[in-house]
């Protein structure tokens, strides 16, 4: 299960649409080990491209070196697919070098609604899991899940208890 | 001739999970050759069966890419610092039309390391 607070994933999403029809791609850092997206990173589509999207390599240097600086890792790393499903392609699969990473996918294709999902993808193998977005400025013990993939107009709320 | 090389999580394995290695080499390819004899396997995840360097890896020699160097044969002097990260790419499109995108890049990066070169 991925947890991330609302506030970044509204600034993904934003970033998504902003770069649409272009894939956009980024990073939310995280202190190592503790499994928590905490600083959105925006990164470049070196590709430029609506169908590809890469990091450029210089930028990712630089990122990865003050993320090892901070004592940090990249705990999700996200892209936004703008005419297909939120599901990783042979590409991403391909590509997929951070074992510990939530990779997190964002479809831009309907104009109105995201569909966000997330994956684990561990030498070649892809494993759906739940997104849970915790309202920290509402509160804390609130959250909404997002349960593989249903777009954030059906999402159900799950309930503290109080 | 030591030369500092750090290792991303993925490749850790291969050196009993150190982040930090040592080797020695006159250029990328003989360093990685040096890395190889301690560490099996971890040359065959950097370069492909046809000597170039693989297309999931982003190498780095201090503080530039070693596309723009030469790749394999971009030469190290000793305290030279390298990094390997894992590329970060991907996308709806298939796997074919990445590689072609790849050669694409690889055949531009080729292009300006000859314009540096030639200055």
């Amino acid at each position: 299960m991925l947890s991330i607070d609302r506030s970044i994933v509204d600034a993904i999403v934003a970033h998504a649409r902003r770069d649409h029809p272009d894939e956009a791609c980024g990073v939310v850092a995280g202190p190592a080990g503790s499994d928590l997206p905490t600083r959105h990173i925006p990164m470049e589509n070196a590709a430029r491209s609506m169908t590809f999207y890469e990091f450029d390599s210089m930028e990712q240097l630089r990122v990865w070196r003050e993320m090892d600086d901070r004592d940090e890792e990249p705990v999700v790393i996200y892209h936004s697919h703008t005419a297909t499903e939120a599901y990783p392609s042979r590409t991403d699969i391909s590509f997929a070098g951070e074992p510990n990473a939530h990779y997190l996918l964002v479809s831009t294709r309907e104009p109105d609604t995201e569909e966000i999902r997330s994956f684990r993808i561990v030498d070649g193998v892809v494993t759906e899991e739940p997104v849970r977005i915790l309202d920290a400025g509402v509160d804390p013990h609130a959250v909404q899940s997002y349960m593989f993939g249903q777009s954030p107009a059906t999402v159900d709320y799950e309930c503290s208890g109080r | 001739m030591a030369i500092e090389v750090r290792i991303p999580t993925i490749l850790r394995s291969y050196t009993g999970g150190a982040k930090v290695v040592e080797g020695t080499g006159d250029t990328l390819g003989d360093l990685l050759t040096d890395l190889d004899a301690r560490h099996a396997g971890l040359k065959a995840r950097l370069v492909t069966d046809a000597g170039a360097l693989h297309r999931f890896v982003n190498v780095y020699v201090n503080d530039e890419d070693v596309r723009f160097l030469g790749a394999l044969d971009a030469k190290l002097n000793d305290g030279d610092s390298v990094t390997i990260l894992p590329a970060v790419a991907g996308g709806a499109f298939g796997f074919a039309a990445a590689a072609a995108i790849a050669q694409h890049g690889a055949a531009a990066a080729a292009a300006r390391g000859a314009s540096v070169a030639a200055r």
